[in-house]
């Protein structure tokens, strides 16, 4: 292993840039004679618009237009979509109901859209939109998600507001198990609503030359080519060719910058209409009501077991809240993205999964970290700890008795994992966590007047988000392969186009190492260029921890045919068969001779072209690839969180944090663990601190971070990380995916900690001191009854 | 934010002059204040800052008193040698608040005016029964705070300085709101002779108020253990989506102890 090659624990080359303020994000875009554009947003959960009197704003200083629906409709600017169709039980299509980028008619959210400002300064916005007279006429709001299908109507097209009902799975089966159970397991689950909260709020700057018709989008985008795609085809601003999306830096993304929002198409269509660059900037308070949120399910489960404490059964039914409208892939989350996994890390024979997604008087929910996996991960490893607590098993060893143990395995619900071993990460988790010294640890908290407690999670999860074909028989819009295109210049340096997109991931890093490793040239000579659809031809962005799995086998494909190519120049060079080359370390050297030349001078003669005719071979060395992988890469590993209560108020400190994944190959560790580290405290603040609420007339009451609890670095516990390693058959690379597994790993761990704390088989997310200091008191009135 | 003059008087009495405007507001470290101007909240004609009076600013030990001046820093505070060896627990308030950056910029001065009903301040205030005092005159704590957001300073009233009586055994103890971090519960205690003065911030539906039952339990004798079995009553007590009354009563409880037991 070379200390820049696949493997090493490289530091990141971007982080100069990051840490020293030198990034270019959206917001640093500035343009000549640009306005700057203040949406006019509803205060009201539920709405009819009845008019809009903006007649004294627009003779206001500095106010360039102000647009609403109406407008966009007038140029025929089409809504918003949603690019996964989902089918009920009956066959029929989901019930989507229109979303235009500014409300027409209705408002169906608070921090809806109901108008632009576009102005030479946002303060004059801002003090334009409050001479803007709506009349609003207000309806009943509808924002809880259990009572949603007997609330308020949302959208016409769904007068009970159910999007779908959706199932996946064998009932008379899974009734059939159920029916010969020796033993069945019940628990009512709900997996809390978050707000994503990345770093950098959204931002959109919207241009349009004039000269040449084209329009020009900078955006806070994790796949810039989506989102032309989707302006271009769906909501028709203009040709794709006549459309440049750039996603400069991006200051994080966890699945809310995936989506096509209102805010970036309405800067670009009006950059046109005003003649000026658009610029708007999202502030906190608008991040946290029109970011797409994540989570927010409500779910009945029952898992039977036969004599032998064998699982043979799962049901689930759940409501997932999808809030006003549907988001770009919103309804993809709780369907396909949730319910497959299901079977968890366990041969579980009959599973039956049922699903009404529905819509709420809410912001949008879409995907976030995991995506749907958490909320499976949640619900199988909560209703395995349990079970086994209710037979009287140890939770490691019930789960180590019901782990799949041969690959390839078919689960009863579409997915076949290709290699794991379930047993290794969890042998390892026990020893590092030191599984067997937690009695002395509780009898000593015990004797601090503390309770102990001690969760796992044995998770697995779906990443990649491919192969095309599979993806597209279960309704989505596009496919989902990666491209790149590896650009070798004239002196050996080189340049990587991608269409994955780096929002904090180290791409310019890690997929740098590749090349590096691949190529045996200095790492300083790759530079990765990624986030421009004018650059990179077309891409299909990072999201589902893909980036890795799908972006760098693209690569790897593009430099296999750089090698082909190069071998080739290298035979002329030195006079052998290209059968005859071979390359090493950057060096080509002809089979069983000292004759040799580095892969620099391969790339000079490739470019002067002097040792071989056109006839003979092209010049250039420049390659690309699409690359579709052959099936869903499947992360796992095992969790174990240790908490200490204290019962006098609640507090819950998590004392010790194992966590042992299988990622396949890892190419950089050190950005691995960061991965792991982040994914966990996102996970650790679902599970404690984070939770979007919603009052009964549909207001945000957690808008802002004085009542929204984001983890902070006193929350969470130093983690012991280790790691197994089964390759992932289905790349070229073995690589699994590591970006969302902790996000995935860790709520369940946690809530099985404290639940093994109190002697609770339930407590809700997020496990607040107020919570758990109430789930206390009634253990220790349990206790004194006892 | 909306426009609004910016003043910067170098003399008290220029500074009173200016908040005496209509639609002036006093800007000390305006943690309160910069946060609602920026969401277009609050729409001054005249900002006055009061970061040029040096008299304002420092610790002082004047007829046995601590003099802590109304601008001085909440990192001034915490670090002052002063502050530490008189009123030990007054500086582990200080050290407490928010975060370095707020600490830095926030001033007592700026807290116990605004009397944030979650702030830290004016339980320390009321507890250890502090005098402030303003360019007009000198006003108990027992008198000064007047419920959530209100206190006895008349309009354009400036605080000059609070006066700490020293010599006082006193303890704090705090149980962050897990989002804001301001207080959710803060339970400041001081023995004054016999006597103890219990001061509870966060949890008041009313503000910053004294709780009577805990302080006659701590007459006599100044221990955590006097506290075992004392509750509060949940009446008045403030109940929202971070916690609901019962809770944070039982907390005062808890942080009463905790605040006897770290007392010093």
């Amino acid at each position: 292993m070379s200390a820049t090659g696949i493997g090493a624990s490289v530091k990141r080359k971007e982080d100069f840039r990051f840490i020293t303020g030198k990034g270019q994000y959206t917001a640093d875009v500035n343009r000549h004679g640009q306005a700057h554009a203040y949406f006019l947003r509803s205060p009201h959960a539920h709405a009819t618009i009845d008019a809009i009197d903006y007649a004294e704003a627009l003779k206001m200083p500095g106010v360039c237009a102000i647009y609403t629906g109406k407008d966009l409709a007038d140029d025929k600017i089409g809504g918003l979509i949603c690019g996964w169709m989902i089918h009920s039980k009956d066959g029929s299509p989901m019930k989507a109901g229109g979303h235009p980028a500014l409300a027409q008619g209705k408002v169906r959210y608070v921090g809806d859209h109901v108008a632009v400002i576009i102005a030479d300064t946002l303060a004059e916005a801002k003090d334009a939109a409050e001479k803007i007279n709506v009349s609003y006429g207000v309806l009943p709001a509808n924002a809880d998600t259990a009572s949603a299908m007997t609330s308020a109507t949302v959208h016409d097209v769904a007068p009970d507001n159910r999007v779908y009902d959706w199932h996946l799975g064998d009932k008379a089966a899974t009734e059939a198990a159920f029916a010969k159970a020796a033993h069945v397991t019940k628990l009512d689950i709900i997996n809390n609503r978050l707000v994503p909260n990345p770093m950098e709020p959204r931002a959109a700057v919207g241009e349009y030359e004039e000269g040449s018709g084209v329009f020009c989008l900078h955006t806070t985008s994790q796949n810039p080519h989506v989102a032309r795609l989707v302006l271009s085809a769906f909501i028709g601003i203009a040709p794709e060719n006549k459309l440049r999306v750039i996603a400069p830096d991006v200051g994080g993304g966890f699945g809310a910058k995936i989506f096509i929002y209102a805010e970036e198409t309405v800067c670009v269509w009006a950059a046109k209409k005003v003649g000026r660059p658009v610029k708007w900037t999202a502030d906190r308070t608008e991040a946290f009501l029109s970011d797409a949120h994540g989570r927010d399910h409500v779910s009945h489960a029952e898992m039977a077991l036969d004599a032998n404490n064998k699982i043979i059964g799962l049901r689930v039914k759940t409501t997932a809240n999808l809030g006003a409208y549907l988001s770009t892939f919103s309804s993809s989350v709780p369907t396909y993205l949730y319910a497959p996994l299901l079977s968890g890390q366990y041969n579980i024979p009959a599973i039956y999964a049922e699903v009404d997604a529905v819509y709420t008087n809410t912001s949008p929910v879409d995907a976030y970290r995991g995506a749907g996996r958490p909320e499976a991960t949640f619900l199988v490893e909560r209703i395995v700890e349990v079970a086994a607590r209710e037979r009287g098993l140890d939770p490691a060893q019930f789960r180590q008795m019901n782990y799949i143990t041969q690959f390839p395995h078919q689960t009863p619900l579409i997915f076949a994992y290709d290699a794991g071993d379930f047993n290794a990460s969890m042998v390892k988790a026990l020893d590092m966590a030191d599984y067997k010294g937690v009695g002395a640890r509780k009898a000593a908290s015990a004797a601090k007047g503390k309770l102990r407690g001690i969760g796992f999670s044995s998770y697995i999860e779906a990443c990649g988000i491919a192969p095309s074909a599979a993806v597209g028989s279960l309704g989505a819009g596009v496919g989902l392969w990666e491209s790149a295109e590896v650009r070798v210049n004239a002196i050996g340096t080189v340049e990587v186009l991608t269409g994955s997109h780096s929002h904090g991931q180290g791409h310019e890093t890690t997929f740098a190492q590749l090349v590096s490793d691949r190529l045996g040239i200095p790492i300083d000579n790759v530079s990765i260029v990624h986030g421009d659809t004018d650059k990179v031809q077309m891409g299909m962005g990072t999201y589902g921890s893909r980036s890795g799995a799908v972006g760098m086998s693209a690569i790897s494909k593009a430099l296999d045919k750089i090698e082909a190519k190069a071998k080739k120049v290298a035979g002329f060079v030195l006079e052998a068969a290209d059968t005859d080359i071979e390359f090493k370390d950057g060096k080509f050297t002809v089979k069983g001779t000292d004759k040799t030349i580095d892969f620099g001078s391969v790339a000079l003669q490739a470019y002067i072209a002097h040792k071989f005719t056109g006839a003979q071979l092209e010049p250039g060395l420049k390659e690309g690839a699409f690359y579709d992988p052959t099936n869903f890469t499947f992360p796992a590993g095992v969790h174990i969180c240790e908490v200490e209560i204290d019962p006098d108020t609640g507090v819950t400190k998590i004392d010790r944090w194992t966590a042992v994944d299988d990622f396949g190959a890892v190419i950089n560790p050190m950005i691995v663990e960061g991965q792991v580290h982040g994914g966990i405290a996102q996970g650790i603040g679902q599970a404690l601190l984070e939770g979007a609420i919603y009052d009964k007339d549909g207001q945000l009451l957690t808008a802002s971070y004085m009542d929204y609890t984001m983890p902070r670095a006193d929350d969470l516990p130093s983690y012991k990380l280790g790691f197994t390693e089964t390759r992932c058959p289905s790349n070229p690379l073995g690589i699994k995916g590591c970006g969302e597994a902790g996000a995935i790993a860790a709520p369940p761990a946690v809530i099985n900690a404290i639940t093994d704390a109190l002697g609770h088989e339930n407590i809700a997310m997020p496990a607040t001191p107020q919570a758990v200091w109430r789930a206390a008191q009634k253990a220790v009135m349990k206790k004194a009854a006892e | 934010m909306y426009e609004f003059d910016y003043h910067r008087p170098g003399t008290l009495d220029a500074a009173v002059k200016l908040a005496g405007e209509a639609d002036a507001k006093i800007l000390a470290g305006g943690h309160t204040l910069i946060p609602t101007l920026k969401q277009r909240l609050a729409a001054p004609k005249h900002l006055v800052d009061l970061h040029a009076l040096r008299e304002l600013q420092g610790v002082h030990l004047k007829d046995g008193h601590l003099v802590i001046g109304a601008m001085t820093t909440h990192a001034h505070v915490a670090d002052s040698a002063l502050v530490k060896a008189h009123l030990p627990g007054l500086a582990q308030l200080a050290a407490g608040i928010g975060d370095p950056h707020v600490r830095h910029r926030g001033t007592i001065g700026g807290s116990v005016a605004n009397n944030d009903p979650a702030a830290d301040y004016p339980s320390a205030v009321l507890a250890l029964n502090a005098t402030i005092t303003t360019n007009k005159r000198s006003i108990t704590a027992d008198d000064f705070f007047k419920g959530m957001f209100e206190t006895a300073l008349a309009e354009g009233e400036i605080i000059t300085h609070i006066s700490f009586p020293t010599g006082i055994k006193s303890g704090y103890a705090k149980f962050p709101n897990p989002a804001s971090r301001y207080a959710l519960v803060g339970v400041f205690v001081a023995q004054h002779g016999a006597d103890a003065r219990v001061a509870v911030t966060g949890a008041g539906a009313n503000g910053v108020f004294r709780a009577s039952t805990l302080e006659a339990a701590l007459k006599g004798n100044f221990s955590a253990a006097a506290l075992d079995g004392k509750s509060v009553s949940a009446d008045g007590i403030n109940s929202d989506m971070h916690a609901d009354a019962a809770y944070r009563a039982h907390l005062i409880g808890v942080m009463a102890k905790r605040a006897v037991a770290a007392a010093h």
